[in-house]
């Protein structure tokens, strides 16, 4: 706790640049850095205030403080490999989800025969200009004749639209919850924290599904505020405990002596200090609403039915296990493998914020 | 101690009623009100009337509250609407089908969570800790249902071993009970042995690198006694929190399992009562299984008396 308190200071206005220390040289550990700390060894010197230590006396963790988050995420990239991987498989998800129209071989409603298994052909003429072609199906066909990679690929896009909304819906609603109740303290920190301990005691599926039954109906947006609400707890927590650790902090209190406004300092200097524990949670929570949307599809209380998302293709494969077990499988393992990539994303960032387990999730 | 308990059990009844609450008004909220969603936008005003009347909707809000509190009270659960069942019949009739796979899937969940878990963190950096750690990984990476139609196509549809649909109740014997509920209890329970193993490990070897593990090794306690004894028992403090927040994935999961194999459970009537708009239904069963969570978080809390000193000799330190 107190080792991230420290590293906050040098971040507060600019979360996402490197601070005006380059990178230094860390005990030898990464030799990319290496020859970096010569250099600058004799010129930065004088450029040391109270309570900086020189580089002769850095450790791992107070270079690790003076880094900007930015500077993290590429460093842990680059010493992590499992965390790499991780970041080039969303990466890949997320260009596939953006330019689905342009990935897809085929449109997301176009039919071909029915559940054909993975690598068959379809022969006919299906664009129309009254020559017949041969398409082949490299995940095969569904139980409605559509292209399960098309299908996929287009569910891609539901994912990512459902994940990044649902995450943006948490992420507004609980970080002001959370920094409201920390700031204020008194009785509206136990009002607030009593409603988000309540809500964290109950299964987000539940939860997710409770909201859909009060919304009633289905649709994008109905899923997006179910699964969003479900989450928001734990977005307020992070941050409340983050606040709590600074309010009283020596810049939080110049920030009010120059006459800033609660406003001003809650969201100009207190979220910015906590940024690191957000972007944290956030990966780690993206994982988790794919897996809530796929879940509510599946029970047929998300999207709309002809709408091509991942729990749906399982929930259709269903019936035909036996026949065509391909239709159920491939999605999963899509689901499986981006869910995967996420974690592995996250943990690599957990680890690189030196933020416990126990903090996060 | 049993101050702590009687805080814990008082705070569980205080969120049951909070969820009764939350649930009654939630309802009454619906754009349109609970009628028109049943009846849809062409019924009559007669109908609806009529139909607000039998469900005493047309009652002031304080006094449907006060009816809905004491009806839940007395386990007066109201009647289905689409087929006027008594909603309690109903709730008796799949309840123990759910809690079946969900507390099935909790042991087998546990029985492997624990010794993989200690095993990766005895072992660590060898073969079986890299091989639990991916296996705990990738579990925690797919839905239980994936995980139930994966082994449904395996150990049914392949290898013909056990059946994927239907439940057959315990009182026609154990095994056939035991045979229609394994799959789906593993589909539960292995996310879940996922998790705990993820915590155990952790857990584990941020016990054994503390100082009094060195202490007691220094006065020459055999390593096997000290593993179990000193950091077996506060390794488990936070896996017991783990293992109850994670309670949550389980009823979860099975709501979504038992669709895989065809089980007419709870998370059936609550999907189903949802799709129909079948109120009564539906805020009966959200009640329940938020009721069998708290229950099961109140569980693990006095479970925390047992294993946390600090607990047992002080008050409520932790």
């Amino acid at each position: 706790m107190t080792e991230r308190d420290a590293d906050a200071r040098p971040e507060a206005d600019a979360s996402a640049q490197p601070t005006d220390h380059p990178p230094r040289a860390d005990g030898g550990t990464e030799t990319s850095d290496g020859g970096v700390a010569d250099t600058t060894f004799g010129t930065r010197r004088g450029e040391f205030g109270v309570g900086e230590v020189p580089p002769e006396y850095e450790t791992e963790s107070t270079v690790e403080e003076h880094r900007s988050t930015l500077e993290r995420i590429v460093r842990t990239l680059r010493r992590d490999r499992l965390a790499l991987a991780g970041a080039i498989f969303v990466l890949l998800f997320v260009v596939v989800a953006v330019f689905a129209p342009y990935v897809a071989p085929h449109g997301p409603e176009e039919t071909f025969g029915l559940m054909k298994p993975p690598l068959s052909e379809s022969v006919g003429d299906f664009d129309g200009d009254g020559q017949t072609e041969t398409v082949t199906h490299y995940l095969g066909t569904d139980s409605f004749g559509h292209d399960l990679l098309t299908r996929i690929i287009y569910g891609a896009r539901v994912s990512l639209l459902v994940a990044l909304a649902t995450v943006g819906v948490a992420f507004s609603i609980g970080t002001t919850l959370g920094i409201v109740a920390g700031y204020y303290g008194g009785w509206i920190d136990s009002v607030i924290m009593r409603y988000v301990d309540f809500q964290w005691a109950f299964p987000e599926i539940i939860l997710g599904v409770g909201i859909i039954a009060v919304m009633g109906g289905l649709g994008v947006v109905n899923v997006v505020l179910a699964i969003g609400i479900a989450f928001i707890d734990d977005f307020a927590r992070i941050i409340r405990g983050e606040v709590l650790s600074i309010r009283e902090e020596e810049y939080i209190t110049a920030a009010r002596a120059v006459g800033m406004g609660d406003l001003r300092i809650m969201f100009k200097e207190m979220v910015p200090n906590a940024i690191a524990p957000l972007i944290v949670q956030a990966t780690l929570m993206i994982p988790l609403a794919i897996l809530a949307e796929a879940g509510l599809s599946f029970l047929g209380l998300g999207v709309k039915p002809t709408t091509p998302t991942w729990g749906l293709l399982i929930s259709d494969g269903r019936q035909f296990i036996s026949r065509a077990p391909w239709i159920s499988v491939i999605p999963g393992l899509a689901i499986m493998l981006v869910v995967l990539a996420f974690n592995t994303l996250g943990d690599g960032l957990r680890d690189a914020f030196d933020i416990s387990q126990s903090e996060v999730e | 101690m049993w101050r702590y308990i009687a805080k814990r059990v008082a705070h569980a009844v205080f969120v049951m009623w909070l969820v009764a609450t939350t649930v009654f008004f939630g309802l009454r909220f619906v754009p349109g009100g609970p009628v028109r969603a049943m009846l849809g936008q062409e019924a009559t005003p007669e109908a609806v009337a009529a139909l607000r009347a039998e469900l005493g909707l047309d009652r002031p809000l304080p006094v449907q509250y006060i009816d809905w509190m004491t009806d839940l009270v007395v386990l007066d659960l109201g009647r289905s609407i689409t087929s006027s069942t008594k909603v309690s019949a109903l709730i008796a009739e799949a309840a123990p089908k759910t809690l079946s796979i969900a507390f099935i899937g909790v042991m087998l969940g546990l029985a492997i969570a624990i010794p993989a878990g200690v095993l990766g963190a005895t072992r660590r950096n060898e073969l079986a800790d890299y091989a639990a750690t991916l296996a705990a990984f990738v579990g925690i990476s797919m839905p239980a249902f994936f995980v139930g139609i994966l082994l449904a196509i395996v150990f049914g549809v392949w290898l013909g071993w056990l059946p994927v649909l239907g439940y057959v109740p315990i009182s026609e014997g154990v095994v056939p009970w035991l045979e229609h509920l394994l799959l789906p209890s593993i589909a539960v329970g292995l996310p879940y042995a996922a998790g705990v193993t993820r915590m155990m490990r952790s857990s584990l070897i941020e016990t054994l690198d503390e100082g009094y593990m060195r202490t007691a090794l220094a006065k020459g306690v055999s390593s096997r006694t000290q593993l179990y004894k000193h950091a077996m028992q506060n390794a488990l403090i936070p896996v017991v929190t783990i293992a109850g927040i994670q309670l949550a994935l389980v009823l979860g999961g099975s709501v979504t399992v038992e669709i895989v194999f065809g089980i007419q459970g709870l998370g059936r009537l609550l999907v189903n009562s949802i799709l129909e708009r079948n109120y009564p239904v539906t805020q009966v069963t959200i009640l329940l299984i938020s009721g069998v969570f708290v229950f099961m978080n109140l569980l693990v809390d006095i479970v925390y008396t047992a294993i946390d000193p600090r607990i047992r000799y002080g008050g409520e330190a932790a």
